[in-house]
C-alpha cells in the first residue's frame, strides 16, 4: 500500500516536471529565436533553421532599424507619453483613491458608484473619437495622456489599501490641525509607496505598450506616432508577404521589410520590458494580489 | 441618513473644503471623458454629418435594421463570440492547470523560477507577441520544421492562409500570453487554504490526486466563480488586436470580429452612425451577458460580484 503510493508520487513529479519544463521552453524559445533571426544575416534567414544562435552573425538589422527617423520619433514619444502619462495618472488616481477612502466625506458612496459605473459602460470607438476631435485633442501628442488618465480599477485598487491603514494616523494628524492636503501629501502618500509603485508599473506598461491610440488618433502625424505603432506597420509589411506568397505574383508591389529588421525593431521594443522585468516583477504580482481582494 | 454625523451642513462643507474642490474636478472630468461619449450614441439613431453635429437627421432604428441584415455584421458576431468562447475556455483551463501543478512543485527555487518566467509574457504588446508568433509559424519557423522531422508533414505550409487554423492560433496566443498572470490569483487562493485539510486527506490516504481533487480545487472554487463572472462580461473584448494584427485577407471570413467591423465602417468609411449602432450592440450584450451570469451564481448559492 505504502509502496503503491510512492511509485504513484513518483509518476505525478515526473509527469509534472515534464509538462513545466515544456510550458518554460514553450514560453520562453520563441523569444530567444527572435533575439537570435535579429542578430541574422537577411538574405540567409529566409532559408530558415535559425533556433537559438544566429548562423551568420551581424549588426546591421539593429544599424537599419536604429538609422530609420520615424522609429526614432516613435522611441521619443513612447518614453515621452509613458514617463509623463504615469505621473499624471498617479498623482490624479491617488487623489481620488484619498477623496473615496475618507469615511467622514459627504458624497463618498455617490462619488464611487459614479466611477465604478465607468469601469461597465462605456461609449465606444467612435463616440470617443468624435469628442476626442471636438476638443481638438486628436493630432495631438496630449491625446496620449490627457483623457485616459483615471482608471476606476486603480483607483479601486489604492482606495482598498488606503483603507486598510489605521484611522488613528489620519485622526491624530486633524487634531494636529492637519488639512486633507497634507494629512494626504504627509501622511497617507509615504505610508502608500508599495502600491503606488505597483499602479504607476501598470500604467506605465500600459502606456509603453500601446499602439491603437496612436494609429486612430495620430495616424496622419508621423512626428506623433508611438514606437509600437511603427513596429506594427513594419509587422504588417512582413504579413502581407507571407499572405501575398501563396495567393501568387505581387510580391515585388511594395518594398517589403526583411523579417530580421522586423525581428531587430521587435527586441528593440521589448528590450525595456525584459531588461526591467527581473527587479520589479514582484511589484507586479502584489498589485494582482492586492486587486483581486474584494471590499 | 442613518449616519446622524454625516448631514450635509455648511459647516461640515467648509471643513471638506478640499475633498469637495477635488471631487468637482473629479467629477467633471469624469462627466466629460467618460459619460459624454455614452450620449454619442444618439449618434446611431442619427444620420450623423460632422457639419451638423449633434443636430444631424434622425433616422430612427434604420442603422441597427442595416446591421442586421448585413451578413458581414452577422458572420463578425459568430467570430466574435466564437474566438470569445474559445479564448475564455482555453486560458482558463490552463491558468487553473498551471496553477495546480506549479503549486505541487515542491523545489521552491524552481517553482519560483518558472512562475517568474510564466507571466512574463503578459507584458509584452500584442504587436510583440504576433510578431514572434509569426516567425514561429512561418514555413521556414519551428512550428513547420518539427512537424516535417517528425514526418507528421511532408511540406511547411502556411498557417495564416488557412480559415481553419485561425481561430486556434489565436486562442493558443491567448493562452501563450495570459496562462502565467492568470494563475498568479488561483495561487495566491491556493496558499490560503488551511493546511490541516491536506493533512486530514494525507491521513485518510489521499494521494496527490486524491488531494488535488478534494482539497485544492474545492479550496479555490470561489475565486473560479468570480473570475467566470467577470470574464463572461469580457467575452465580447476578447477579440481585437490580435484578430486586426494576425488577420489577412485569406482569412478575412473568420479573423473579422465586430470592433473590426467598427473600424471598417467608422474610421475608413466614415459612418460614424453605423460604427456606434455596431459599438452599442457590443455594449448591451456585454452587460447582459455579466448580469446573467453573476444572476447564474447567485441561484447557485455561489459568491458573486454585486
Amino acid at each position: 500500500m505504502k509502496i503503491k503510493s510512492s511509485t504513484m508520487d513518483k509518476v505525478f513529479v515526473t509527469c509534472n516536471t515534464i509538462f513545466l519544463v515544456l510550458f518554460v521552453t514553450i514560453t520562453v524559445y520563441p523569444v530567444l529565436n527572435t533575439v537570435a533571426i535579429s542578430f541574422n544575416d537577411g538574405i540567409d534567414a529566409v532559408r530558415g533553421g535559425i533556433h537559438l544562435w544566429p548562423r551568420i552573425f551581424t549588426l546591421s538589422n539593429y544599424k537599419t532599424v536604429l538609422n530609420q527617423q520615424n522609429i526614432i520619433t516613435g522611441a521619443i514619444v513612447s518614453v515621452a507619453r509613458t514617463v509623463l502619462g504615469t505621473i499624471f495618472a498617479l498623482v490624479t488616481n491617488a487623489l481620488l483613491a484619498y477623496v473615496i477612502s475618507r469615511k467622514r466625506f459627504l458624497f463618498r458612496s455617490q462619488l464611487s458608484l459614479f466611477w465604478v459605473i465607468t469601469m461597465y459602460v462605456n461609449g465606444g470607438m467612435i463616440p470617443t473619437l468624435v469628442l476626442y476631435r471636438n476638443l481638438n485633442l486628436t493630432n495631438t501628442f496630449w491625446v496620449y495622456v490627457i483623457p485616459g488618465m483615471i482608471s476606476a480599477f486603480n483607483v479601486l485598487v489604492l482606495r482598498t489599501y488606503m483603507e486598510g491603514l489605521p484611522s488613528a494616523l489620519e485622526e491624530s494628524a486633524m487634531i494636529d490641525g492637519a488639512n486633507d492636503f497634507t494629512i494626504f501629501t504627509r501622511i497617507i502618500s509615504p505610508l502608500c509607496k508599495p502600491v503606488y509603485a505597483t499602479v504607476a508599473l501598470f500604467v506605465a506598461v500600459g502606456h509603453w505598450n500601446s499602439w491603437f491610440d496612436a494609429m486612430l488618433y495620430n495616424r496622419m502625424n508621423a512626428q506623433y506616432t508611438t514606437l509600437q505603432y511603427e513596429l506594427m506597420k513594419l509587422l504588417s509589411s512582413v504579413m502581407q508577404q507571407s499572405g501575398s506568397a501563396t495567393t501568387g505574383g505581387n510580391t515585388a508591389a511594395a518594398a517589403v521589410t526583411p523579417v530580421t529588421v522586423r525581428a531587430a525593431a521587435t527586441v528593440v521594443t521589448m528590450l525595456p520590458i525584459i531588461l526591467l522585468y527581473p527587479f520589479l516583477q514582484r511589484y507586479f504580482v502584489s498589485g494582482m494580489t492586492i486587486g483581486s481582494v474584494k471590499e | 441618513m442613518k449616519n446622524p454625523s454625516k448631514r450635509i451642513t455648511w459647516k461640515e462643507i467648509s471643513r471638506q473644503k478640499f475633498l469637495m474642490v477635488c471631487a468637482a474636478i473629479f467629477f467633471v472630468y469624469g462627466i466629460v471623458f467618460y459619460y459624454v461619449p455614452l450620449a454619442g450614441w444618439v449618434m446611431a439613431f442619427q444620420n450623423y454629418k460632422p457639419k451638423d453635429g449633434f443636430f444631424s437627421q434622425f433616422v430612427g432604428l434604420e442603422k441597427f435594421k442595416f446591421l442586421f441584415s448585413d451578413e458581414v455584421f452577422l458572420r463578425d458576431i459568430r467570430n466574435t463570440l466564437a474566438m470569445g468562447v474559445l479564448n475564455l475556455v482555453t486560458t482558463f483551463l490552463m491558468a487553473i492547470i498551471f496553477a495546480i501543478l506549479l503549486n505541487e512543485v515542491r523545489n521552491m527555487f524552481g517553482k519560483k523560477l518558472v512562475q517568474t518566467i510564466s507571466y512574463l509574457p503578459h507584458f509584452l504588446s500584442w504587436i510583440i507577441v504576433t510578431g514572434i508568433l509569426h516567425d514561429a509559424l512561418s514555413s521556414s519557423g519551428i512550428v513547420n520544421e518539427l512537424l516535417v522531422n517528425l514526418g507528421i508533414l511532408d511540406s511547411p505550409i502556411n498557417f495564416f492562409a488557412n480559415p481553419s487554423y485561425f481561430w486556434p492560433i489565436v486562442a493558443f496566443a491567448n493562452v501563450w500570453k495570459e496562462t502565467g498572470w492568470n494563475a498568479i490569483v488561483y495561487l495566491a487562493a491556493i496558499t490560503s487554504i488551511d493546511p490541516s485539510l491536506y493533512e486530514a486527506a494525507t491521513l485518510d490516504g489521499a494521494g496527490r490526486w486524491g488531494k488535488i481533487w478534494h482539497v485544492t480545487l474545492p479550496g479555490i472554487k470561489s475565486t473560479i466563480m468570480i473570475l467566470l463572472i467577470m470574464n463572461v462580461g469580457n467575452v465580447l473584448n476578447a477579440g481585437f488586436e490580435v484578430q486586426y494584427l494576425l488577420g489577412n485577407g485569406l482569412v478575412k471570413s473568420v479573423s473579422e470580429t465586430i470592433d473590426i467591423y467598427t473600424l471598417t465602417w467608422g474610421i475608413s468609411q466614415n459612418d460614424y452612425s453605423l460604427g456606434t449602432a455596431a459599438g452599442i450592440f457590443k455594449s448591451v450584450v456585454a452587460i447582459i451577458l455579466i448580469l446573467g451570469a453573476n444572476w447564474i451564481a447567485k441561484r447557485a448559492g455561489e459568491d458573486r460580484l454585486f
